[in-house]
């Protein structure tokens, strides 16, 4: 195979390997980070109308307050959470810790679970 | 055949001495957004439900101010650099790259500068 043929970095998506548990958590990473960004948007929208007036405001709370817009602040609380257990396990690994399959197996529950539960608990303190 | 001493053929070829700074500042960004993260979201489950003044009282504190705008600037800059890394690894040929790249830089830095200004105002008014 020369060079230029080489496969490029998402090759390991596709038949080649099979999903693990590791890898799916990683691509889970920059899923949801890329989700974020769209996120911020609602969060630009929700600042800006508090700076504009009593009635932008009270329009996006309507729009928030939505069916779609609770789903989607639902989702980002959600990714918000996993991105942030998720960077934190990150950094463990680039002091060095935490590289055995067994641990990055544990870490990875404990990264699933906490962003789950913590989305939850939120939720149900933040219900009106 | 070249007199130059192999040391004299690399020399100023090399690298720009910056190829961690991006890993690096991505970082310290992280490292950063871990208690803003925080303080946001709990500071969300008290306002979530606030009415307009209720909502422009509490971020009119220069402490809450200070620190939204501190989360705001610190988490566009590191959405901008996690983008990067994305647009770097799947993106192709280099010119849908390079656009992408710019496109998503310029937008994020308006959205930055959007939010910033908006709990400025708040904050000042």
């Amino acid at each position: 195979m020369s060079a230029q043929q080489r496969p490029l970095s998402p090759f390991m998506i596709g038949p080649y390997y099979k999903p693990q548990m590791t890898s799916v958590l990683s691509i889970t990473h920059r899923a949801t980070g890329a989700g974020l960004v769209v996120g911020t948007l609602l969060l630009v929208y929700w600042l800006a109308a508090a700076a504009i007036g009593p009635r932008a405001y009270a329009q996006a709370q309507v729009v928030l307050g939505s069916m779609l817009g609770q789903l989607f602040l639902f989702l980002w609380t959600w990714a918000l959470f996993y991105h942030l257990a998720n960077g934190i396990r990150h950094l463990f690994w680039d002091a060095g810790y935490g590289f055995e399959l067994k641990d990055a197996a544990k870490s990875g529950w404990a990264v699933v679970w906490s962003s789950i539960i913590l989305t939850l608990l939120c939720w149900l303190i933040a219900a009106p | 055949m070249s007199i130059r001493t192999p040391l004299a053929h690399v020399r100023g070829l090399g690298t720009a001495k910056d190829g961690t700074h991006h890993w690096w500042v991505q970082r310290v960004t992280s490292v950063a957004l871990v208690p803003l993260v925080l303080w946001f979201v709990i500071s969300l489950l008290a306002v979530s439900q606030a009415d307009y003044e209720t909502f422009r009282h509490w971020l009119s504190n220069p402490y809450r101010a200070g620190a939204m705008v501190a989360l705001l600037a610190v988490m566009f800059y590191h959405a901008s650099l996690g983008m990067q890394v994305i647009y770097e690894d799947y993106v192709r040929p280099e010119g849908a790259k390079f656009i992408a790249l710019l496109v998503t830089q310029f937008v994020l830095f308006l959205l930055g500068a959007i939010s910033i200004v908006a709990v400025l105002k708040i904050a000042l008014g």
